[in-house]
């Protein structure tokens, strides 16, 4: 697909969406935006979560599908097996689920990853290791989270302690009113930056479709209008925080102070997200746990694994072969496990 | 080989996760905020700006007044129909909103704001009856 079909078709997408926002509260349709699509959304989100993992959940993994470092394993105690080589190779649960964790919690793989230089003077390949996509990619998915975190301060009432504790931590520079978070603005660098990676980088820009821009464009416009929202076109945020909690007591009911059209942008916008999420590349967030080259124990060696649907091949063994030819062995002269029994 | 025991173990935490906010507020009802005007500014009628404006944009009066006072030695502010207001929070705004806990606090705790203006501004002293 050209550049600028995958591109500006993901633009328009997002824009449109935004414009879809706009017309309906312009109709007046704030119980349709502010109610009735957050609980399709909703209930898309986890039924599709749900119907993927199960989905995922149904395809055997006969084998182990170890990966090349790290290979020897308890049997061999004499070989030295570092702490990385214990969770690169784990020869149980719990060490396949602490590289699970790595992965999770640190983007472990990514982390590695490479940059392949083919030098003028001469054919000669160097490798480097390339640490940006994975900085960029733990700056968007932290911030994210935090983001995400903080906003449960709109879903519960009394506020858990660890939100209020994460707002000062955020808003530790003290400045402006309403105080700066730093996350939220991390949140649209690192984004931005995902974006920018994939116009500029040929072989990425190259593979690019449609369904990489538009999260991208989606979660910009969500960042964008979320800032704008708290730091310019101000909404009354006591009428928000009714709105989110009825939802959440679902007890629906939209607060009569009217709340700007921003926040009805914004929420859209994360309805359409959070709808999106499990028919998208996004539902990676369920299947980095499933993925078979991380989450099995490396125990090839040790543990047999048999896949159960092999054909079922007849076999004749060696004790039935002898069995069959122990006259004609010892004739032969062969050797032969079990002597021939003396006729009486 | 499916490990369908884990899977279904791994998908109940993150639903569990994922729902936090619908079982978390499960029986408790929400004390909704009650802002008191108090009597000074009830005689006042009406605030710096009109009543909507003040709910949404009150903070960022605060700062406007703060980076006036303090950076550009203004002290005057020309509010909703004209009328005039000194730029200051605890003389002007807590003149009329006579008590932080009746009236700022309602609304701040209920979406979880601490302001720390309070640790140098003195708030005012709040009323003794009955509390
Ligand atoms: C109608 C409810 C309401 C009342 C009354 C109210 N506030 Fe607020 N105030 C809010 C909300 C809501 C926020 C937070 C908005 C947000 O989360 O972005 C806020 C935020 C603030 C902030 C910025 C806090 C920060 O760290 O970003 C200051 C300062 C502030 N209020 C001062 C006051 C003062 C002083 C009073 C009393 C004279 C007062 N407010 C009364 C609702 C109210
Ligand atoms: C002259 C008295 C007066 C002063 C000074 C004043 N207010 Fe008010 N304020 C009022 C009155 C009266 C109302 C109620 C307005 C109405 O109901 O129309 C009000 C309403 C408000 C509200 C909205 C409450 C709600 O229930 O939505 C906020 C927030 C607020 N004031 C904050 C402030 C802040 C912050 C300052 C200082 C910058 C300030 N006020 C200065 C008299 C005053
Ligand atoms: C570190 C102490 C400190 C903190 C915290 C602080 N201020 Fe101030 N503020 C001052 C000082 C000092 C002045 C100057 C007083 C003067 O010159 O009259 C001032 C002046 C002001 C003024 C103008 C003059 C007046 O009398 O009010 C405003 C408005 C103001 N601050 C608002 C705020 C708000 C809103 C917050 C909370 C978000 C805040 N301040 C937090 C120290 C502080
Ligand atoms: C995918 C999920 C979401 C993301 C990534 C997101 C992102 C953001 C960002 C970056 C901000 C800027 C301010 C800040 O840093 O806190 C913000 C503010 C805001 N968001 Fe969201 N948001 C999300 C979901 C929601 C939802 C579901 C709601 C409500 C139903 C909501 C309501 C708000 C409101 C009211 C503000 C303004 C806060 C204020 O003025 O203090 N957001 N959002």
């Amino acid at each position: 697909m050209s550049f600028n079909l995958a591109f500006y078709s993901a633009l328009f997408g997002v824009l449109g969406l935004v414009g879809i926002a706009l017309i309906g509260l312009g109709a007046h349709l704030q119980l349709v935006f502010g109610v009735i699509i957050p609980y399709v959304a909703v209930i898309l989100f986890f039924v599709g979560m749900i119907r993927r993992v199960v989905i995922w959940g149904k395809c055997p993994v006969p084998f182990r599908i170890p990966t090349t470092s790290g290979q020897q394993m308890t049997s061999l105690p004499w070989v030295k097996r570092t702490l990385a080589d214990k969770i690169e190779s784990p020869s149980n649960n719990w060490w396949a689920a602490l590289r699970v964790a790595t992965e999770v919690l640190f983007f472990r793989s990514l982390f590695r990853n490479l940059k392949v230089n083919l030098t003028k003077d001469g054919p000669k390949i160097s490798y480097f290791s390339s640490k940006w996509l994975w900085l960029g990619a733990i700056a968007f998915h932290y911030s994210f989270l935090v983001v995400l975190l903080r906003h449960l301060r709109f879903f519960t009432q009394p506020v858990p302690g660890f939100v209020h504790l994460l707002d000062q931590i955020d808003g530790f520079l003290e400045v402006g009113l309403p105080q700066v978070q730093i996350s939220g603005f991390l949140l649209l660098i690192a984004v931005t930056y995902l974006l920018i990676r994939r116009i500029v980088v040929p072989q990425v820009r190259y593979i690019s479709l449609p369904a990489d821009y538009f999260p991208l464009f989606l979660i910009i416009g969500i960042a964008l209008s979320g800032i704008l929202m708290r730091y310019w076109f101000k909404v009354d945020v006591v009428a928000v925080k009714k709105l989110t909690l009825s939802l959440v007591h679902l007890h629906p009911k939209i607060p009569q102070e009217g709340i700007g059209w921003i926040f009805y942008v914004h929420l859209f916008l994360v309805c359409v997200l959070f709808a999106y999420f499990p028919f998208s590349k996004l539902v990676h967030m369920a299947g980095i746990f499933l993925s078979p080259t991380r989450n099995l124990p490396n125990n090839s060696r040790a543990v047999r694994h048999i896949n159960p649907w092999n054909p079922v091949v007849k076999v004749h063994t060696y004790e039935e072969y002898e069995e069959e030819f122990r006259e004609k062995m010892v004739e032969a002269g062969l050797p032969v496990e079990k002597p021939l029994e003396e006729k009486e | 080989m499916y490990d369908g025991g884990k899977i279904i173990a791994g998908l109940l935490i993150g639903l569990v996760l994922l729902t936090f906010p619908f079982w978390y507020n499960l029986g408790k009802a929400a004390k909704l905020p009650e802002p008191k005007l108090a009597p000074e500014a009830q005689k006042a009628k009406q605030c710096v700006e009109s009543k909507e404006y003040m709910a949404a944009h009150h903070m960022q009066i605060l700062n406007k007044w703060r980076d006036d006072v303090v950076r550009k030695r203004y002290r005057i502010y020309i509010g909703l129909n004209g009328k005039e207001f000194n730029m200051s929070l605890q003389n002007e705004c807590m003149k009329c909103h006579t008590s932080k806990k009746e009236f700022c606090d309602q609304c701040h705790n209920f979406v979880d704001v601490k302001p720390y203006c309070w640790e140098c501004h003195l708030e005012p002293k709040e009323a003794k009856e009955g509390k």
